[in-house]
């Protein structure tokens, strides 16, 4: 399992869990197993199919390079470091 | 002074960088070198008014000025289909529409020096006059100059379509100045606060600050009857460089080329484009390629220095100085458009230590001053000078060495930060300790008004996308083409790197920057990733050179590929010939029997790679402060820093006093002056007050290395964490001297003065 940790702006939507596990084995995997169990957090990491601009993404530490295709190894933690972001940028 | 032992052959020594000559006898090539046939001058017309609209703009008699080739406004620029969308400009992300206004305004201007109009002509005599000629009707608005003034409910509004954060509550959705807000949250905070014996909260202020290059913004261009734009500019990023003037001239990326020049220094500050579609615009109207260059005062008013920042800071511990709880509130000024780095600066204001609850909150926010841009190690300076002013005050109050405070708490492998990142291996211990052995520190300081100071600093450094070609002559020299502009000697230090991996010397590489046409995609150069990057594509080239000498090798001895090894000594070993005998080549004995076997080789590599490492960097700075003045003379100053592998000693120590001078300015000196209309009062280099090297003495360097394991040499990014301990270190020395906390930047000797005598008064 791959355990995932919630930036506190998107605990909201995880009911207060700062971590949460799920199955993936590329970040979009990840991702799209983070909505099934909490929707609404997809939408606050990817906008247009992309990893939003304001979003950066760690795996094992390392900050990711190849987006949603970024392989995520069985067992890793991956890091969410989200920005909220306002009217404009 | 460098605290480990060698252990590479070529990484470790101090060549002479390949371009030495060429820059001390003034034969290298910068951008006001460029000189083409037809060649005409540009200059651009800058707003007088820091906030206003733009009701008429007649270029006519400027356009009839005999010599007078072109004339452009922001009705010039091809229009979009979609300008409100979020567009990558090399490493920034912004609205599309933002971006262009601040090349050229279309419908307001937004701080004094803002640009509205352009002309080209025969000499650049010739243009000025005909700038004089331009009749702009303005409409003068309200405007605001200060961060906090700016997020007032009734504060004049910059930008009309940006609305408050739903994060800020009450009052949301409303018109506002504050384009992002951030917040990081970890641990129970106020359980942590409750837990501490000691709590302190400051507030804090930083001014805008100039990055202060040499060589002033310059920008040439040619647009040809192919609809092709070749780019001649001083600039951190040729491919960024290339990439902003495609999309703002809505050109195919293979359109534009950027041919390199070398940089006379940019800190950040040459990664946004100025003048370059603008010179486009103007190449295309007139036929003729345009060169443009601004004037001192052009840079100060109109291009992005750092952002003035207001900080408040609340660090609680425990007696025996354990840190349970730390909150930060970081509101910076983004200028008139997006830009402001409030993200780094709220994931780097606690980074330096481990503390189990922290609250971040930060925010960006417009004002009527230029756009904001990168200045090294951009919003750290500001969010970790007013962290470490509460660390040294905490260490006072708990009577405690500040060196022992900060190793009590140092972050080390596996620390969470504020934003949930959890560092890997990190030389924040290391650092902490070369410091607290070093001779300065040891040595004992006496002296009235005398004191000292200690602070650290922490920076991300990063990696991102790095092009590399490696050409093996039959002399047995190779050529090395980058695509990274070399700002601080990063050709030599990447020409190393390759030097190492095929086991040659670094004067066997030619290393050479190329045009955006010659190489792989290359990343800015900036973010301390240059050396960690460009000398990792390096390798990777090297690696490829070895594999193909490999195949000639067992091709000439007829022998089975796999029996044919490159050692890292440069020495090409195969099986026994049938006498019996070893057989191998050196790298110049092959390198000679190529023509003749096959022909030459070439290895290349496009990497991708982010696992930087961090820097962290601990500063000692002894002060004596002048009571009657309010002058601050610095008599030494050691910087400590982990740089992985100190690739070429001589210029990371060369990175490492560079950052310390101008941390130092930013500290005691520089700053923006704005009269109330929002004019710049002190737009040139004797008003605008940087360090010189009569101001500064020796700044003595200990590099402790603790190797980056993500790199195949160690390497972890030097350039940027050096700009963050001087403020912090100097406020604790002031402090330690005449017992007075100066928590506005800079500490002037005026601001000194109005804390003491006339405070007195």
């Amino acid at each position: 399992m791959v355990t995932v940790l919630i930036p506190s702006v998107m605990r909201e939507l995880t009911g207060g869990r700062d971590r949460v596990e799920v199955d993936g084995s590329t970040l979009r995997q990840v991702v799209n197993a983070l909505e099934a169990q909490h929707p609404g957090t997809k939408a606050l990491i990817i906008d247009s199919g992309m990893i939003r601009p304001e979003i950066s993404i760690a795996v094992n530490g390392d900050i990711i390079s190849s987006g949603l295709v970024e392989p995520v190894p069985a067992d890793a933690e991956v890091v969410i470091v989200s920005a909220i972001s306002g009217g404009g940028r | 002074m460098v605290t480990t032992e060698r252990r590479y052959k070529v990484v470790g020594t101090r060549p002479i960088r390949h371009d030495g000559v060429d820059k001390v006898t003034g034969r290298a090539q910068y951008g006001a070198d460029i000189r083409l046939p037809g060649m005409l001058y540009g200059r651009m017309l800058r707003s007088p008014h820091a906030h206003a609209r733009i009701k008429r703009i007649d270029t006519s008699k400027a356009a009839a000025l005999p010599g007078v080739k072109a004339v452009i406004t922001a009705a010039d620029f091809p229009p979009d289909e979609d300008e409100e969308r979020v567009t990558n400009f090399g490493p920034f992300v912004v609205k599309f529409r933002w971006y262009r206004d601040n090349l050229m305004a279309s419908d307001k201007v937004l701080y004094q020096g803002h640009a509205v109009a352009a002309v080209c002509a025969t000499d650049q005599h010739i243009a000025e006059d005909a700038l004089r000629l331009i009749k702009v009707e303005y409409e003068l608005l309200p405007l605001v100059l200060d961060v906090r003034d700016a997020m007032l409910d009734d504060a004049p509004i910059l930008q009309e379509g940006v609305k408050a954060p739903e994060s800020m509550g009450q009052g949301a959705d409303k018109p506002s100045n504050v384009n992002m807000h951030i917040h990081h949250e970890v641990g129970d905070v106020e359980a942590g606060f409750g837990e501490a014996d000691v709590i302190i909260e400051r507030e804090f202020e930083t001014t805008m600050v100039h990055q202060g290059y040499i060589e002033l913004q310059n920008g040439s261009a040619f647009w040809n009857k192919d609809d092709e734009v070749t780019i001649w500019t001083s600039t951190q990023g040729n491919f960024g460089m290339r990439d902003t003037t495609a999309k703002i001239l809505q050109l195919p990326v293979s359109k534009v080329k950027v041919s390199p020049v070398e940089i006379g220094g940019g800190f950040g500050g040459k990664i946004h484009s100025y003048l370059e579609p603008i010179a486009a615009l103007l190449s295309k109207k007139s036929g003729r390629p345009v060169k443009m260059y601004m004037s001192r005062t052009d840079v100060l008013q109109g291009t992005g220095p750092t952002c003035g920042t207001y900080d408040r800071i609340k660090i609680g511990a425990k007696k025996d100085g354990t840190i349970v709880a730390a909150e930060a509130y970081l509101a910076y000024e983004a200028g008139a458009y997006m830009g402001a780095p409030i993200m780094p600066g709220c994931m780097a204001v606690f980074a330096p230590y481990k503390i189990p609850h922290q609250r971040v909150d930060g925010y960006e926010v417009f004002v009527n001053k230029p756009r904001v841009s990168a200045y090294r190690a951009p919003g750290a300076p500001a969010a970790e000078y007013a962290s470490e002013c509460v660390i040294d005050e905490l260490a006072e109050k708990l009577d405690m060495d500040p060196i022992e405070l900060r190793l009590q708490n140092a972050s080390v492998e596996g620390t969470t930060r504020a934003d949930g990142y959890k560092f890997g291996i990190i030389g924040n211990v290391a650092v902490l300790e070369a410091a607290k052995n070093s001779p300065h520190y040891r040595s004992e300081l006496t002296g009235e008004n005398r004191g000292r100071g200690v602070a650290s600093g922490f920076w991300f450094n990063i990696g991102q996308e790095s092009g590399a070609i490696v050409a093996v002559n039959a002399d047995g020299t190779v050529s090395l083409s980058l695509g990274s502009p070399d700002i601080g000697g990063t050709r030599v230090a990447i020409a190393m790197q390759l030097a190492e991996t095929l086991g040659i010397t670094a004067q066997d590489v030619k290393p050479q920057i190329v045009d955006t046409d010659s190489v792989g995609y290359t990343f800015v150069t900036g973010g301390s990733r240059t050396a960690f990057a460009g000398g990792w594509a390096a390798h990777e080239a090297a690696l490829d050179v070895r594999r193909l000498l490999e195949e000639r090798a067992a091709a000439i001895w007829e022998c089975e590929r796999a029996d044919v090894a490159y050692g890292d000594d440069g020495v090409i070993r195969g099986p026994k010939d049938e006498d019996g005998k070893e057989r191998s080549f050196t790298f110049k004995e092959i390198a000679a029997q190529l023509p003749d076997t096959g022909g030459r080789v070439t290895g290349r590599a496009d990497t991708n790679k982010t696992s930087s490492g961090p820097a962290f960097a601990t500063h000692i700075v002894d002060v004596e402060v002048d009571p009657e003045t309010g002058k601050v003379e610095i008599l030494r100053y050691t910087a400590v820093q982990d740089p992985g592998i100190a690739i070429h000693p001589s210029y990371v120590e060369g990175q490492v006093q560079g950052g310390a001078a101008q941390g130092i300015g930013m500290a005691l000196n520089e700053e923006y002056f704005y009269d109330d209309e929002g004019h710049l009062l002190n737009s040139s280099l004797l008003d605008y007050r940087t360090p010189t090297a009569l101001d500064l003495p020796m700044i003595e360097t200990i590099l402790a290395e603790v190797p980056n394991p993500g790199h195949p040499y160690g390497v972890r990014g030097v350039g940027e964490v050096p700009i963050i301990p001087p403020a912090p270190a100097l406020h604790a020395a002031i402090n330690n001297a005449i017992g007075v906390r100066m928590n506005k930047l800079p500490m002037s000797p005026r601001a000194i003065l109005e804390k003491t005598i006339l405070a007195e008064e």
